[in-house]
């Protein structure tokens, strides 16, 4: 039987941004502010996510597709109870954790002291983070890059250092938001794996991802969200992909005819 | 694996989209939980909200927060109990010595000297103020030997004074790391104070050679220093957690505490002894307050323990009499006098052991109030 791992209920979520276009942030502004009384800029809401309700199951890896905007990152960070439900709930087991392509970890130390400060962050302990050192460095490729402070190096690599870091560890709940897009053809062959053994482990992940492709090498469901609220989700994934394709004025995958998503593997 | 759009899949849909739903017999399922389908109670912009919603592929049967409880999963945004945060908090107790340390170490990668400004730093700090108040101003103001008693001053309010603005910054500066990994929040108030503990024990190595060298013995009250500073750690992390939870949510905080901080400097006799300050001789409430902020204490506590010119000092004032020290300043305006015995019954001077008090005191309630403050709002950091 499905075990579920995580449930949304009916999920809303609500930023609250302040600031509106009256008021200009000037030092004038601000006073005038005070002296009317007014605790603050006046609030804007955006409304991000509006009534979203599925059921991952352990072993799903969910990928999240929509337009820029459409609610997917804000999506995965409920998940990952980092943003409030202003309605409904997200229940999970344990907690998930979110590897996003920009979270930069800590900039101005180096790879090799980020491997063991975020292991150690993640509840490591300090033997788990020694004996799984040097496959984070290997997974992660960087090389002789990893006694050099993170801030010098280019973006894939640092994304595929945080991928190593947060993968390396068994998480329930995996949630990654672009994460895969600036690894080259060689990682993306690895994390695909890596996503896969997460998977067979018992774990869930999810997937934001514009290439849709990827979703649908990775995937097996997918959830394609528009304004906050979802379209379609299902297993069903090429359909879906082709759908929203269809409805964003996208290019129609090429399939090479196989059909799966295996079509997509480069010859290993 | 293509799979048939009709085939079994645990992802539900309930946005009333009404985009390739072919099997809507399974709406209404949830019928009578009007709160669970109704999405327009939230957004009045919904065009699209049809009477039952479009349920795609399986639902459990039942509602979504029984099916959550009934597997054991938890809301997400949930916080712990007190008790468990704590327990969190020491498993993650690696994490916060291994950032403090690599914190450190990154500290001064950039600059040419590297860590030898672990040690130039307070170096220099002491040097300024003794080319002021020692050499420019040469202020005494009734302490023996006074650069001891100001650079000790110095870097032990600078200790606190760098927790401070450190901690009302910390959420904020950390939000990228708060946002990719999970652990509890406190870790980071409490690894940027620890790293300024780090640096408080190269000064206090600084501190002991400036004192050894101004000509006070090694005793065995030197001992006390590490009590001391224990105490001022524990009510730093204290303070530190308020300020987090506190910047964390209005940023104009740390635009703020600079000047704060630099109030309480001069309130806090870094640079002059509180009791012998003849403005304070008629206000003994004043001195009294100004001798128990926690600043203070732990200064005094440490120049007790390392000045002992200071201790004797002290010992000979005689105990504080109020219509005493009036007559004794009534007779030292008719007959001027240089002589600080003129008005030794002025000097109100709370006792070491009353400091001890009060060191302890402080730190206690500091580190309670601190962890309840950041505990409520653990799950809110790292939002917006």
């Amino acid at each position: 039987m499905a075990e579920p791992m995580v449930v949304v209920d009916d999920l809303h979520v609500v930023y609250r941004v302040f600031g509106s276009k009256s008021d200009k942030g000037t030092a004038a502004t601000a006073l005038l502010r005070m002296l009317r009384r007014q605790h603050r800029p006046s609030v804007r809401e955006v409304h991000a996510i509006r009534g979203v309700s599925f059921v991952a199951n352990r072993g799903d890896a969910v990928g999240v597709i929509g337009r820029n905007g459409s609610g997917k990152s804000t999506l995965l960070r409920a998940i990952a109870g980092l943003l409030p439900p202003e309605q409904g709930a997200v229940y999970t087991t344990g907690h998930a954790s979110l590897l996003g392509v920009n979270a930069a970890l800590l900039d101005d130390l180096t790879g090799e002291r980020n491997v063991v400060v975020c292991g150690l962050a993640m509840g490591m302990s300090p033997r788990e983070v020694k004996d799984k050192y040097q496959g984070i460095v290997d997974f992660s490729g960087v090389g002789d890059f990893i006694n050099l402070p993170m801030r010098a190096y280019s973006t894939g690599m640092g994304s595929r250092l945080r991928f190593a870091i947060a993968s390396a560890r068994q998480h329930e709940v995996l949630l990654i938001d672009e994460a895969l897009v600036t690894g080259d053809a060689e990682f993306r062959v690895r994390s695909r794996e890596r996503i896969e053994a997460l998977r067979a482990q018992a774990g869930t992940v999810f997937v934001v991802a514009h290439s849709m492709a990827q979703i649908e090498e990775t995937c097996n469901r997918v959830i394609w969200l528009e304004k906050g609220k979802i379209v379609r989700a299902g297993d069903d994934v090429p359909a879906i992909i082709d759908a929203y394709l269809a409805a964003t004025g996208g290019e129609p995958l090429v399939r090479d005819g196989k059909g799966g998503r295996d079509g997509y593997l480069p010859a290993t | 694996m293509v799979q048939s759009p009709h085939e079994s899949c645990p992802i539900q849909l309930t946005a009333p989209w009404p985009v390739a739903v072919s099997d809507r017999d399974r709406a209404g399922r949830r019928g009578g939980s009007g709160t669970l389908s109704a999405p327009g109670a939230l957004s009045s912009d919904d065009e699209a909200v049809t009477a039952a919603p479009a349920q795609q592929g399986l639902l459990p049967d039942g509602s979504l927060p029984e099916l959550a409880a009934r597997h054991g999963l938890t809301p997400s945004a949930a916080r712990p109990s007190p008790l468990a945060y704590l327990k969190q908090l020491w498993q993650r107790r690696h994490f916060v010595v291994a950032f403090a340390t690599a914190r450190n170490m990154a500290m001064y990668s950039e600059a040419r000297l590297g860590q030898v400004w672990q040690i130039l730093t307070p170096l220099l700090n002491a040097a300024v103020y003794f080319l002021i108040f020692g050499v420019i101003l040469d202020t005494k103001r009734g302490v023996p030997n006074f650069i001891a008693f100001l650079v000790t001053g110095v870097f032990i309010f600078n200790f606190t004074q760098r927790s401070f603005l450190i901690a009302s910054r910390v959420i904020n500066d950390s939000l990228p790391l708060i946002r990719a990994l999970h652990f509890p929040r406190a870790c980071l108030p409490l690894g940027y104070v620890l790293i300024e503990l780090q640096q408080m024990a190269i000064s206090v190595v600084v501190l002991v050679v400036i004192v050894l060298v101004t000509g006070e013995p090694l005793t065995w009250y030197w001992l006390l220093v590490l009590p001391a500073i224990a105490l001022q750690t524990f009510f730093n992390v204290g303070t530190a957690l308020v300020l987090a939870r506190i910047g964390a949510g209005v940023e104009d905080v740390s635009q703020l505490i600079p000047f704060i901080v630099r109030t309480w400097l001069y309130a806090s006799g870094v640079m002059f002894f509180i009791p012998a300050l003849s403005t304070l001789y008629l206000h003994e409430k004043i001195s009294y307050l100004l001798q128990i902020n926690p600043a203070a204490v732990y200064i005094e506590l440490v120049r007790n323990s390392l000045l002992t010119s200071l201790r004797h000092t002290v010992s000979t004032y005689k105990p504080y009499n109020h219509a005493l020290c009036a007559a004794q300043k009534a007779a030292n305006q008719v007959h001027p006098s240089a002589n600080p015995a003129a008005l030794d019954h002025c000097h109100l001077v709370v006792a070491n052991s009353s400091l001890w008090v009060y060191g302890v005191g402080w730190a206690a309630v500091a580190l309670v109030i601190g962890y309840f403050v950041f505990w409520r709002a653990e799950v809110t950091y790292g939002r917006g």
